[in-house]
């Protein structure tokens, strides 16, 4: 059985491109299917996380907005 | 793993060195090898002595733009040589002094600042931009 471990970057309050920096940063030292939480407060960072999932093949799971702050749910490839 | 990016770095202002360091990082974070060849201004900022120091704003700028730069560091937004730091350390970032320029300047490896991983010859950088794309800024 696999417990399921929940990573965490907190990247609000830095602006591009250090949030994907962070989150390439974790994951890295991260096991494949674990997952990542960002959040960040970088408004470029909807559109780059997006293109960050498509081309390193890190799955997006989930993409949500609150008060200003964008939070994305990572899983390892 | 991308395409390889190779940008050869003339200008030697913080905000040109900035742009590059943002597009050098970006590449890093999406897997492509990033090769930077410094020529010139870009390489007389990266001085162990200098390359903190404060190397001024393309013309352009002018003084509403060096308050908005002013505005950003005050921030705390992370500086090119940093931002620089973190490209290598995610990423397969590789820093190179153009020889040319290291005559010029005057100096040798002992005189730039770590981040600068060896000295290079033009064809050296043609030869790693073969099968990637080339900026210069």
């Amino acid at each position: 059985m696999t417990v399921e471990t929940l990573r965490r970057v907190d990247a609000r309050g830095l602006s591009c491109p250090m949030p994907i920096i962070r989150t390439a940063r974790a994951i890295a030292d991260m096991q494949s299917g674990e997952l990542l939480e960002v959040l960040a407060t970088d408004p470029g960072s909807t559109k780059d996380f997006v293109a960050w999932s498509r081309t390193t093949g890190h799955e997006l799971v989930e993409e949500s907005q609150e008060d200003g702050i964008y939070r994305f749910l990572l899983r390892r490839k | 793993m991308g395409d390889p990016l190779a940008i050869s770095l003339f200008s030697g202002t913080d905000d040109r060195l900035g742009a590059a360091a943002v597009l050098v990082a970006g590449a890093a974070a999406l897997g492509r090898p990033v090769h930077v060849f410094l020529q010139y201004w870009a390489l007389d900022a990266f001085r162990a002595d200098r390359i903190q120091a404060d190397h001024g704003l393309a013309p352009e700028a002018g003084p509403e733009g060096a308050n908005a730069v002013r505005r950003l560091r005050r921030t705390g937004s992370a500086s090119w040589s940093e931002t620089l730091r973190q490209a290598k350390d995610i990423g397969d970032v590789r820093i190179q002094a153009c020889s040319l320029s290291m005559d010029l300047l005057g100096i040798d490896m002992s005189d730039l600042d770590p981040l600068v991983d060896d000295v290079e010859g033009v064809a050296t950088f043609w030869s790693a931009a073969e099968h990637g794309q080339v900026l210069f800024i």
